[in-house]
């Protein structure tokens, strides 16, 4: 936005090259093109086989913990097991699925093609992020081989000083992992600043990218916190230096303080990505232009910032003077704002659009529905009166699973079946699409509806054991569970039938105008044969698809033969047009 | 109404719980209705402007600042009404009235001791007198706990380092539930208690006798209810299940193996010994991490504890 001055580029169309011989995956072959590849769809594809594998895992650690609860006390597991369980599930789910999942898998990949890039400002540095985390993710399996954790994902002291588990390890992994997430979100801050192509001014700006562009300000800020607070804590345990243990002279609800002022944004990590693949969703398959764009793209950031002044709110019974407790309260409803701006603006779009039910648009669907229970049960949490009886019980646990995973894997899932072609040149099987998405809806409505009724009626979280009242409710959660997982193994096979059989994809099935689906399906490894320029904004569905993919003319070097149109504009935004 | 709310919410036990509830209410239901309102948007929407050609166009409707103005300000105000509504009950949930009657509560894993300003204490069962303040001043000997009794709507930290407190009024006699609610190892789920409330009559009684030992009890009754009292439950269990600790069935009269190789016969004086001193012999395969209960239990209770163990076949 710096640079105003205008000047006369001269543009024409590219007509889009359907399924070209060579394409990224195709480009070079064998096993050390994509360890030591710089190409970001690469990493992106690797980065989505891994964290569809932690997924898979901490999947099924949450069917064996249903399952351990469909009796009180013993059914299949002793308590040890099941508080280790608990554990993995949270530190699997949280550190290597979800805060990497949109932004390291979807966000690498989309990121660059939406502004007409041909890779991330430092494609280097963006490999290096997918081997710390494939490092990080080795220290988190060596613990769980050499005794595992039994902490809870959030390693409260002094319990995590004083368990005799491989807590060293696994926050050092999580301590790793953490610089992975940096590096991505200090990549895609300077590649939206640096690499739009011509034409793509802040205001035309996908609203994913504004999405990635608020989660990466958060990743950057505060990661380093948690850093440095899990670095205090194997000081703690391994020299002994006295922090956060009271034995030791230290204080242990300073640990939760340090804890919580990253782990409240990164929860804003998880989430405000999953916004952007929604805007996409919404406007793309209702076919009409995003309603609010500028109160979306800003209320990211609003969240973003509001996110670091709220972590006190996990705290309104850890003994905090009630005063930090009011404020934080306050600063919480305030979050609800920009949140409840979002969702009107969504379910607007609609208004008067073309809508098409394909299975994304059905996933953002369930979406809007889930993710609304999990903002207004937040309210509920955020008032001080009512939190003090729902803390610590299963409604806070229904809350965030609302939210998490009613929310961003539902986004996610989405993402997942709208990019997919796109990214492996691949249609999959509509029908079977739609049936998962029905199938996934109900049983994660099954499974966790419930747990705020037994929150609410005082059931505590992490509980091996329970009192008998609880168990009808607990037996309804884990016979939601089955069909959570039936859901997801049919959503398996439909995709590797996809990816194997497949029918070949076109390069634009859902009438996009991002400039991500104006290029071949699967990509070629430039992305672009050209320099893309912009002539239009990310929703302007009443322009024809011809009209977005223009280049600057001669920047393809000789590589297309059949010429479209030649015009000529003025191209008022930032980043030079110096790219050949 | 009282059943609807019997629904979402455990019974009302303390004189704080009505306004809790009418919040909790409240919001529930106003978000029943934006959410309801919300849906059936998207379904309407959903059905009336559904694709019916792939060359639809749609009209431009880039803002509204009217809608938009409506739908910020009508949400703030709700939240500024949750919000005063939540601070002004969670300030009185935490500024105990001076008259309150003060009782010390000490967690440790995984059990919970009260002890009473006249002397004595009691494992797992907290009495106090309905229709008047209780305050409770918690400590923890180990790791952080939380006391919340959910018929009471309270909850509060234990923490090891400071006092927390806690205060609530009883509006009925009666038996509630207490849970660990802070995540605190293996028997975290087995560290319950109750509160007995007890109106002013038994109060005065309990106050003069209570806090001796029942002695017409026999000593296997005594010694199961201490069993649950004294939280052994959370660690040994009667029916042969791995735990934390050894179980106790069967364990009378067998051959102990010790962490250092010695080997004992669980007789009275083993058992009275790993009560009293947990630490002075481990079984081997077991962490070291019973506490004590030197001064927790009446001579009877111990007395009543190795019976009930000794009938344990």
């Amino acid at each position: 936005m710096a640079n105003e001055a205008s000047a006369k580029v001269k543009i024409r169309e590219f007509p889009i090259e359907e399924n070209p011989p060579k394409n990224y995956l195709n480009w070079e072959k064998g096993i050390k093109s994509w360890i030591f590849t710089k190409d970001h769809k690469r990493i992106g594809i690797m980065y989505l086989g891994a964290i569809t594998t932690f997924f898979f895992v901490g999947g099924m650690l949450a069917i064996l913990l249903r399952l351990e609860l469909w009796e009180p006390a013993q059914t299949f597991m002793s308590a040890d097991t099941y508080n280790h369980i608990f554990t993995m599930h949270g530190i699997i789910m949280v550190f290597l699925f979800i805060i990497p999942s949109i932004p390291a898998a979807l966000g690498n990949f989309f990121l660059p093609m939406m502004i007409g890039a041909k890779d991330v400002a430092f494609p280097r540095l963006n490999l290096l992020s997918l081997w710390i985390y494939a490092f990080g993710a080795l220290f988190a399996l060596y613990s769980v081989a050499y005794g595992g954790v039994d902490t809870g994902w959030t390693f409260y002291t002094p319990y995590s000083t004083e368990t005799t588990s491989a807590v060293i390890s696994m926050t050092l992994g999580a301590f790793i992992i953490g610089f992975s997430s940096i590096l991505t979100g200090l990549n895609f801050i300077v590649t939206l600043h640096k690499m739009r192509s011509p034409g793509l001014t802040w205001g035309r700006l996908p609203l994913f990218c504004w999405a990635m562009y608020a989660t990466a300000i958060i990743q950057v800020l505060a990661t380093p916190v948690l850093a440095i607070t899990l670095l205090l804590l194997i000081m703690e345990r391994l020299l002994g230096i006295g922090i956060f243990d009271p034995a030791l002279g230290g204080d242990p609800v300073l640990y939760q303080h340090f804890f919580w002022f990253y782990s409240h944004p990164a929860v804003y990590i998880m989430i405000v990505p999953a916004f952007g693949v929604i805007s996409e969703l919404i406007a793309t398959f209702s076919k009409k232009t995003i309603f609010g764009y500028w109160a979306i793209a800003l209320s990211s950031l609003a969240i973003a910032f509001l996110g670091f002044l709220v972590w006190g709110h996990h705290m309104f019974v850890s003994g905090q003077s009630e005063l930090s407790a009011v404020v934080f309260s306050f600063l919480t409803f305030l979050i609800g704002i920009p949140t409840g701006i979002k969702i009107f603006n969504w379910v607007a779009t609609l208004y008067r659009g073309s809508i098409s039910l394909k299975a994304p648009m059905l996933y953002a669907l369930a979406f809007l529905f889930q993710f609304t229970i999990g903002g207004i049960t937040g309210i509920m949490v955020g008032a001080l009166s009512v939190d003090v009886h729902l803390h610590d019980t299963y409604y806070i646990v229904a809350h965030f699973h609302y939210v998490m995973m009613g929310g961003t894997v539902f986004a996610f899932l989405g993402g997942l079946h709208y990019w997919w072609p796109k990214m492996f040149g691949k249609m999959y099987n509509e029908y079977w699409a739609k049936i998962a998405s029905g199938v996934l809806f109900l049983g994660f409505n099954m499974t966790f509806l419930p747990q705020f009724l037994l929150g609410s009626q005082g059931m505590p979280r992490r509980y091996f054991n329970y009192l008998e009242p609880f168990q009808g409710l607990h037996q309804f959660s884990t016979v939601g569970s089955w069909v959570l997982l039936v859901g997801f193994l049919i959503v398996a096979i439909y995709l590797l039938h996809s990816l194997l059989r497949g029918a070949k994809a076109p390069s634009n099935p859902w009438g996009a105008r991002t400039m991500d689906w104006m290029t071949p399906s699967p990509p070629t490894h430039h992305n672009f044969d050209y320099s893309p320029v912009f002539k239009h904004g990310a929703y302007d569905f009443h322009e024809p698809i011809s009209e977005f993919t223009y280049g600057i003319e001669g920047s393809d070097e000789g590589l297309h033969k059949d010429h479209g149109e030649t015009d000529e504009v003025d191209v008022k935004q930032g980043p030079e047009v110096n790219d050949k | 109404m009282e059943t609807f709310s019997e629904i979402f919410l455990p019974q009302r036990g303390s004189t704080g719980a009505a306004d809790v509830d009418t919040l909790f209410h409240f919001i529930h239901i106003t978000g029943f209705i934006l959410l309801a309102g919300i849906t059936i948007a998207i379904i309407y929407f959903c059905i009336k402007y559904r694709r019916k050609s792939d060359d639809e166009v749609t009209p431009i409707i880039t803002h509204n600042a009217n809608l938009e103005i409506t739908w910020s300000v009508i949400p703030l105000i709700l939240i500024l009404i949750v919000f005063s509504w939540g601070f002004r009950a969670y300030l009185t949930l935490y500024t105990p009235p001076s008259d309150a009657f003060e009782i010390n509560v000490t967690a440790r894993s995984w059990s919970w001791e009260f002890t009473y300003p006249e002397g004595g204490s009691s494992l797992g069962e907290l009495y106090v007198p309905a229709n008047r303040p209780v305050k409770l001043i918690m400590r923890s000997e180990d790791v952080i706990h939380s006391f919340a009794v959910p018929d009471y709507r309270v909850k509060m930290d234990v923490i090891p380092n400071r006092y927390t407190t806690l205060w609530f009024e009883a509006n009925e006699p009666g038996t509630s539930q207490v849970f660990c609610t802070e995540y605190c190892g293996t028997g975290h789920s087995a560290m319950l208690a109750e509160v007995i409330a007890l109106d002013e009559e038994e109060w005065e009684e309990w106050l003069e006798t209570g806090l001796e030992v029942d002695e017409d009890m026999p000593l296997a009754e005594l010694g199961e209810q201490t069993y649950t009292g004294a939280s052994c439950n959370a660690c040994h269990s009667v029916d042969g299940t791995p735990s934390v600790g050894p179980t106790f069935q069967g364990l009378y009269g067998t051959e102990r193996e010790f962490e250092d190789g010695t080997t004992a016969t669980a007789d009275e004086n083993y058992l009275r010994e790993s009560i009293l001193d947990p630490q002075a012999r481990i079984t081997a395969g077991y962490p070291p991490v019973m506490p004590t209960l030197a001064g927790s239990l009446s001579e009877r209770e111990i007395e009543g504890l190795i019976e009930y163990i000794k009938e344990l076949e």
